[in-house]
């Protein structure tokens, strides 16, 4: 536990912490390109430099190691022109052409330049030119060598995170660039893009969607599978949704140290068109959101009345921790618990040893430890209950059944009485529902997930549902004040709170301890 | 000359076939450390000898075999740096071509003192002839029992290997020699760890120049208090001086560490050719600063002309006479480093070839007066602020010239063209 001094402060550190990292914790800005903390050391771009006493010149501070009683100074003159000029050699080659630069506003270049530059250009020649501008090396990426500034980054990720070898650097001197082995196909590849501290890889995806100084940034929780990686969104929310119909504009991820660092996968970096495109925006089935809400009731009402197996609710585990307690809450009032079934919305998919799971859900484990467990052969045993009579209703949260049981379940929502759709998106399932409830996605709510290791992540919303859409936990507590049933809500908090009362796996959690960071690990039943 | 311990090798190729090696007393150093002597004691010996690395750096021989961990669990590797790349100078290539057994000797001693079994020669790709040598040299020291298992009949086993460079300068820095023999690209390591720690696969190695190791064996037969006291003060022994250039008799020179350099142009070297004045000396390789011909009077050897601000390198002594232009000089020298940077770090990548191009601007009569300054100033910030010396290299050139030559780049700039007599431009 070295004790150093960096511009006048002492600051005791772990064994193995550079002075970088020492300068990190007191909040010391020092600029760098080459270093990333989830990669290994390349020291090639000296921008990090500091002067460390008793030293014969300034030494890179990603690499050095802090010592017992070291002098550090980030601050002298000297550090600033080695600073300066090192960003001067860096921008020699380096084409001015941020006007039409997708990085401009994210770039290390300008930023750097601003905070520690600011020296007039002493270039005065022709810069080395590459072959080509910028291409595609694969479906996700773009290169543009001229931009790029040989740091490796994404060199060390492809060797060191995904062992897959793509990149490498060739040819000497300023002719160096970076080439791919074969087209960058990989199931992490737009980490390179986030990566880059330039605008040499950027992402085909975003490129030219949105300046990101119009963006905003909301963190949140990818729902793509039970991995639950902690992201960011990034929204524009400067343009109306109904005159350009989108809001999100791409997803990054989030350092999350116990889930996945640094890191996501392209499957949940891409998963965010559902969030703008094929919405349900507009209530079926009734005049308007009272009137559904009024109907929903009176049917649940008489039907419990009828029998407490006459319906059946079909819960998902892309709901969150909140609506699933909710539901229960309610419907296991007025009809049998064991009326309430979980039901998988989508197959089984790939999955690797490193973040992506085949569990294509952000909440099995939440639905697990609220005592649900997957229902088998669904749609058979609802038909043969249908058939029978016994079964009139059934209320559908999300599943597209049909895509995923085809004719039989066709001939299922045929045969019922009454079906309820409450979802985000559009499917083949809802358009044969006799009422449709549009819901909020992830993005536009607040709850909680579980993820697959069992950490319980807040996520809050970025923007407010589309106009017609509707919290889950907004939609279940009007049904349930309708119904003279008590139960808390509707904010996601008070859920939570009674939750934390009466799950097991919740017990004695607090909501504002799941803050942006902070998880809570769930007791797993 | 008092003493000659390598070119009498040299001049006679006595060193060349084994026979004749052994006739001349060959492989005795080898003996006496394997039969008599203890590593421990031959570090001591080499330590005394004040021997320096003669590669380049200058590093103390012994001190640098000291930094070999002991009982790591590890093998221990020799890699023998033989990618003589600096222009200028020639010296190993001789010693392979002419006297390739003293190196293997050499080896051996070494190997013995740092407890290494396998052993690799570096070689430059261009090196053909030195290659050929070499090889048949390690056949025969194989054949007679020097090379192999149970050497000299004691339980020490030692192979040799060749690698052959292909053609990069940056694989003469010693890291990135060892990045190349292991099949990778040639960029120097981040140090520490220091190769004596983690070098060759992760394992201690021992990196030592040709002409440093073909030293030993004198050194072990005759001791290191003989070999210190023939050189200067910490600067042990002699060391082979490539004189090349404007000189009437270029050669190699084996000669006392802290010979005057003035005594090595004039005195070995001949003087001047054609009777005209010296202009400037490069002491030490392409990498070394430039000195006028006012500095010759300057001891030739590791501290003296550290304390100069330039080096004495791999002792190439480049001579310029009058006839050279000084841009020109700066531009052809600009032109290799930009071409042998590896592009690893930033200021070198960049920096080399901005200031090929600059010198170039200059050179072709379109430079300006600010760019004597960014030139210098590009000097100052090229050095020290990477991996390895080659921006350094690089940077003392630079640096230098301009300094010590303002008036023929200010000429340059103010005229467009060299201030030389054309009676004088070859």
């Amino acid at each position: 536990m070295p004790t150093l001094t960096i511009d006048g402060k002492k600051i005791t550190v772990a064994d193995g912490t550079t002075v970088l990292q020492a300068c990190e914790k007191l909040k010391i800005d020092v600029p760098r390109y080459c270093y990333h903390p989830g990669l290994s050391i390349a020291g090639n771009c000296r921008i990090c430099m500091v002067e460390i006493e008793k030293a014969p010149k300034p030494a890179i501070s990603c690499q050095t190691l802090s010592t017992e009683g070291m002098v550090v100074r980030t601050d002298t003159e000297q550090v600033k022109q080695v600073r300066s000029h090192i960003l001067e050699f860096l921008l020699v080659n380096h084409p001015l052409d941020c006007p039409v630069c997708d990085q401009a506003g994210e770039c290390y270049l300008q930023d750097y330049y601003m905070k520690f530059g600011l020296y007039d250009p002493k270039f005065n020649e022709n810069k080395v030119k590459k072959q080509k501008k910028a291409f595609p090396i694969g479906p996700t990426i773009m290169l543009d060598q001229e931009r790029c500034i040989l740091c490796s980054r994404c060199v060390r990720f492809t060797d060191e995170i995904t062992k897959s070898h793509e990149f490498g650097i060739v040819n000497r001197g300023d002719h160096s660039e970076v080439v791919v082995s074969k087209e960058f196909v990989n199931p992490y590849s737009g980490n390179v893009a986030d990566i880059c501290p330039v605008g040499a890889l950027t992402d085909r995806d975003f490129r030219f969607k949105c300046r990101v100084w119009y963006l905003e940034n909301s963190p949140s929780v990818c729902p793509g599978c039970s991995r639950g990686c902690s992201i960011e969104i990034h929204h524009n929310d400067r343009k109306s949704h109904r005159v350009e119909p989108k809001r999100v504009m791409r997803l990054k991820p989030r350092f999350n140290e116990e889930i996945n660092k640094w890191w996501i996968c392209d499957e949940g970096r891409y998963n965010y068109k559902f969030i703008d495109d094929n919405r349900i925006l507009l209530v079926k089935g009734a005049e308007d959101w009272p009137s559904a809400v009024k109907t929903l009731a009176s049917k649940l009402k008489n039907l419990a009345a009828l029998s407490p197996q006459s319906a059946a609710f079909l819960l998902s585990p892309q709901q969150s921790n909140e609506e699933l307690f909710l539901a229960e809450q309610i419907f296991a009032q007025l009809f049998d618990r064991s009326r309430l079934f979980l039901v998988r919305p989508n197959a089984l998919g790939y999955q690797d040893a490193f973040l992506i799971k085949a569990d294509k859900n952000p909440n099995t484990a939440g639905a697990r430890a609220l005592g649900f467990s997957y229902a088998e052969n669904i749609v058979d045993l609802l038909s043969g209950e249908a058939e029978k009579g016994k079964l009139k209703a059934l209320y559908i949260f999300g599943q597209d059944i049909v895509s995923l049981f085809g004719d039989d379940a066709r001939k299922l929502l045929k045969q019922l009485e009454f079906v309820v759709y409450q979802g985000s998106n559009r499917n083949e399932t809802a358009p044969l529902c006799s009422m449709t409830l549009p819901a909020a996605v992830y993005a536009e709510q607040e709850g909680t997930f579980t993820n697959c290791d069992g950490i319980l992540q807040r996520f809050t919303p970025a923007f407010a549902p589309l106009p017609e859409a509707r919290e889950g936990i907004q939609i279940l507590h009007d049904l349930a004040v309708k119904l003279g049933i008590k139960c808390p809500g509707p904010k996601a908090r008070e859920i939570f709170a009674r939750m934390a009362e009466k799950a097991h796996a919740f017990k004695g959690m607090n909501f504002d301890r799941l803050g942006r960071m902070a998880q809570e690990k769930a007791a797993l039943c | 000359m008092a003493e000659s311990i390598l070119s009498k090798f040299i001049e006679n190729e006595n060193a060349l076939s084994i026979d004749r090696y052994l006739a001349n007393g060959g492989y005795e150093a080898a003996r006496k450390v394997v039969i008599s002597m203890t590593p421990d004691r031959i570090v001591q010996e080499v330590k005394q000898s004040d021997l320096r690395g003669l590669g380049g750096a200058g590093f103390g021989t012994g001190m640098k075999w000291g930094f070999i961990p002991k009982n790591s669990g590890k093998p221990v590797y020799l890699a023998v740096n033989a990618d003589e790349g600096e222009p200028g100078t020639f010296k190993d290539r001789y010693i392979m071509e002419r006297v390739p057994h003293l190196m293997l000797e050499g080896m051996i001693i070494c190997c013995y003192a740092v407890g290494c079994h396998r052993a690799y020669i570096y070689v430059r790709g261009e090196y053909d002839k030195s290659i050929e040598r070499l090889e048949k040299a390690i056949f025969e020291a194989r054949e007679k029992g020097f090379l192999g298992t149970q050497i000299f009949g004691k339980p020490f086993d030692l192979d040799i290997v060749i690698h052959r460079g292909a053609g990069a300068y940056i694989c003469g820095e010693e890291t990135a020699l060892l990045e190349s023999l292991e099949g990778k690209k040639g960029f120097p390591r981040l140090k520490p760890p220091f190769p004596a720690v983690s070098g060759l696969w992760g394992c201690p190695t021992v990196i030592n120049n040709v002409e440093t190791l073909s030293y030993l064996p004198s050194i072990i037969l005759k001791g290191g208090a003989w070999f210190a006291a023939l050189g200067s003060a910490k600067n042990g022994g002699l060391r082979l001086f490539g004189v090349s250039g404007h000189v009437k008799k270029p050669g190699l020179y084996e000669l006392p560490l802290g010979t005057p350099l003035r005594s090595i142009i004039y005195d070995s070297a001949g003087g001047i050719r054609n009777g005209n004045r010296l202009k400037a000396v490069v002491p030490g390789g392409l990498s070394a600063a430039v000195l006028t011909a006012d500095e010759i009077d300057i001891p030739m050897d590791f501290d003296s002309l550290k304390v100069k601000g330039s080096m004495l390198g791999s002792a190439g002594v480049m001579v310029m006479d009058e006839t050279v232009c000084m841009v020109r000089a700066l531009y052809i020298t600009m032109r290799f480093f930009a071409h042998e940077s590896c592009g690893q770090c930033s200021p070198c990548r960049e920096g080399t070839g901005w200031m090929e191009k600059v010198v170039g601007r200059v050179l072709a009569g379109k430079g300006r007066t600010e760019d004597l300054k960014s030139i210098a100033e590009t000097a100052k910030y090229l050095t020290g602020t990477t991996i390895c010396a080659l921006a350094d290299g690089a940077a003392m050139p630079l640096g230098s010239y301009v300094e010590k030559f303002y008036s023929e780049f200010e000429h340059h700039v103010r005229h467009g063209a060299c201030d030389l007599k054309p009676e004088l431009v070859t």
